[in-house]
């Protein structure tokens, strides 16, 4: 990895127990009730029924275990959640596998021109997607794709390009060419070279890119919104915000909503959180 | 970084591979190549040019018009007059530095208190980091709810005993609009004006949207963590003797941190403002989901009058134009830094 993570997880030895270290314990502490706060919020109230709970409770807990909003959050957003892993998944694994390719190339088979081509396909992470939006459409249009879920999905592989290669690139640039020396002495040519070296080699680099893109598309909004029109095809990005938006609905369930629709990539998060951090770092270039 | 150059060293090693390339792989690889770059020109490069043909074009309805008009920036003249527009410019000004500001400040904070590896470390690590993996439509969601005057912080005033203990001091009770504060402080206009008399142009009212304070705080929530992440990252290839050096050399922690270890954490903290002072830049999701609009444009950005004019009033030409000018706001803080990062590779 381009990020030397070393320093995070390295054990120092035990600092003696001062008062110093009492005070940034504490700190710690009143630091992570602010981070916790909303997400106490959200499943808090969540869980509260409507009919005995009034908004100026919202931050005591739930009077009962009925389940408050959630049965009819999950009821609303089931479909949209179904909506989301299906444009993800496959969004996923072709963008990681094409910045796989690319990622091999920009950095074991580099010729001239390529780290210049590198920075132009760079450069496509950080455009603000308001600036593409009207010729996407009406190229999504030209080809049917417009309004479909394998239309985000193509759209999310094609902007997912320049993150996955660079992550990529990073990864395989720290693999010794050596290996690629021997490979070739033996008479592997390049194809060959990638199978059977470098793919088993950058497993590492395919969890962390796929937590990652998994992640970022999940929680993409701009494109859902804007290129699936029709309500039934929406992610759950989408269907959120709707739900927040319908009148009728208490906000009791839009809290259990929220959290429902940020479950997967809590989870995610929660069990492979080490992964993610070197996938956020390493979009940031250099780390 | 260390990193980078034993990345370097490595590829130089490459050389040596490319010289004994056969003459049919030396294709293979621009080859292969080729299908992501020209994706690329296409769906960035390409629909760029699309956008910008756009924003100067007659198209303003939703029957696609794509001739010139005249004069040329006639949409992006009307674009800097309308008096949304020139608000939308100062939220985005206003939200990015006071962001930048409260991020940064909080992801250091949070990584030097995480660098004394007191009891629970990993945890806190965790626990600080999650929000970046929420999407800004939940964040958006939840914060609304928090920052509504009804309930939320406001309740936490009254329930605390703040707000009794206010009244007993004579004063009323502590009780802001929050997102639903249309006003403005400390405005500018005058002043600006008698400085630069050409400034009458500008119509929005110069100063801090006062419901753009609660966004600030929850774009900080979500986002100081990666700064943290960041600065952790940095502390790490510190060298432990340097710490410790500076910590026991007699000074106080302050003065180690201020004088020694902060200096060493310059390239991370360029990064780190760059990356999000581009998101911000960008920022569309959150606010809509959290304020939209706002009192009198009071949260409105760029992002959402990109939005708005292209799905709601279809004014393509308009939007289109708002879009680039997004763009060429994120180019100023991008290009030069990719550019530096091409030189280093």
């Amino acid at each position: 990895m381009a990020v030397d993570l070393s320093g995070i997880h390295a054990a120092r030895p035990r600092q003696k127990r001062s008062f110093g270290n009492i005070v940034v314990f504490v700190l710690l502490v009143l630091a992570a009730l602010f981070y916790v706060a909303p997400v106490y919020v959200m499943i808090i109230n969540g869980l509260k029924d409507k009919s005995y709970m009034t908004l100026s409770d919202m931050w005591k807990l739930p009077r009962d275990l009925s389940g408050g909003g959630f049965g009819y959050a999950w009821d609303a957003l089931r479909p949209y959640l179904l909506n989301s892993l299906q444009m993800a998944i496959p969004a996923t694994i072709g963008s990681s596998l094409i910045g796989a390719v690319n990622g091999y190339l920009l950095s074991k088979w580099k010729f001239r021109g390529s780290d210049i081509l590198f920075s132009l396909v760079l450069f496509g992470m950080f455009i603000p997607y308001q600036s593409i939006l009207v010729p996407l459409i009406v190229t999504l249009q030209k080809f049917g794709l417009y309004g479909k879920w394998y239309g985000l999905t193509i759209v999310h592989i094609i902007y997912g390009i320049p993150i996955t290669t660079l992550i990529f690139r990073n990864y395989f640039s720290n693999i010794p060419s050596e290996l690629i020396e021997a490979a070739r002495i033996d008479g592997a040519g390049l194809i060959k070279i990638f199978w059977q070296i470098m793919l088993p080699l950058g497993l590492p680099a395919f969890v962390v890119v796929g937590i990652f893109q998994f992640t970022n598309i999940w929680n993409d909004f701009l494109f859902g919104v804007t290129v699936v029109f029709s309500p039934s095809a929406q992610p759950v990005t989408v269907a959120l915000n709707n739900l927040q938006g319908t009148q009728s609905v208490d906000w009791t369930v839009v809290m259990a909503g929220a959290a429902i629709a940020a479950a997967p990539t809590m989870i995610i998060y929660v069990l492979l959180g080490k992964f993610f951090i070197r996938g956020l770092l390493a979009g940031s270039m250099k780390g | 970084m260390a990193t980078l150059t034993t990345a370097a060293t490595a590829e130089r090693a490459d050389v040596g591979v490319r010289r004994r390339r056969g003459f049919g792989e030396r294709w293979l690889s621009p080859a292969l190549l080729s299908p992501s770059i020209v994706a690329m020109f296409i769906f960035v490069y390409g629909f760029i040019a699309f956008t910008f043909w756009v924003s100067i074009s007659n198209w303003k309805t939703n029957r696609r018009d794509l001739s010139i008009s005249d004069p040329t920036f006639k949409t992006y003249d009307s674009l800097f007059n309308q008096t949304r527009f020139q608000i939308d410019l100062r939220n985005t000004l206003v939200f990015t530095v006071l962001f930048l500001i409260m991020a940064v400040f909080a992801g250091l904070a949070l990584a030097l208190l995480l660098d004394r590896h007191v009891m629970g470390s990993n945890l806190f690590r965790s626990i600080f980091l999650f929000p970046y993996a929420i999407s800004f439509i939940t964040t958006g969601v939840v914060w609304r709810w928090i920052f509504n005057p009804e309930t939320g912080v406001n309740a936490l005033f009254d329930q605390t005993g703040l707000n009794d203990a206010l009244a007993k001091a004579g004063v009323g009770p502590l009780k802001p609009g929050w997102i639903t504060d249309p006003s403005v402080v400390w405005q500018v206009n005058g002043a600006l004006e008698k400085i630069f008399p050409w400034a009458d142009v500008i119509k929005a009212h110069l100063g801090i949207p006062v419901a753009m304070i609660p966004v600030v705080i929850a774009a900080t929530w979500q986002l100081s963590g990666f700064a943290m992440a960041m600065y952790l990252a940095g502390l790490g290839t510190i060298p432990g003797e340097i710490k410790e050096a500076a910590l026991v050399d007699g000074a106080s922690d302050w003065r180690a941190y201020k004088d020694i270890i902060i200096p060493l954490l310059k390239p991370i903290t360029i990064s780190t403002m760059i990356i999000l002072g581009h998101v911000s830049l960008k920022i569309f999701d959150l606010i809509y989901a959290m304020s939209g609009k706002g009192p009198g444009f009071a949260t409105d950005v760029p992002g959402i009058f990109v939005y708005d004019k292209l799905f709601g009033a279809q004014q393509y030409n308009l939007g289109s134009a708002a879009s680039i000018v997004m763009l060429v706001l994120v180019s100023l803080v991008i290009v030069p830094y990719l550019w530096r990062q091409l030189k280093e590779l």
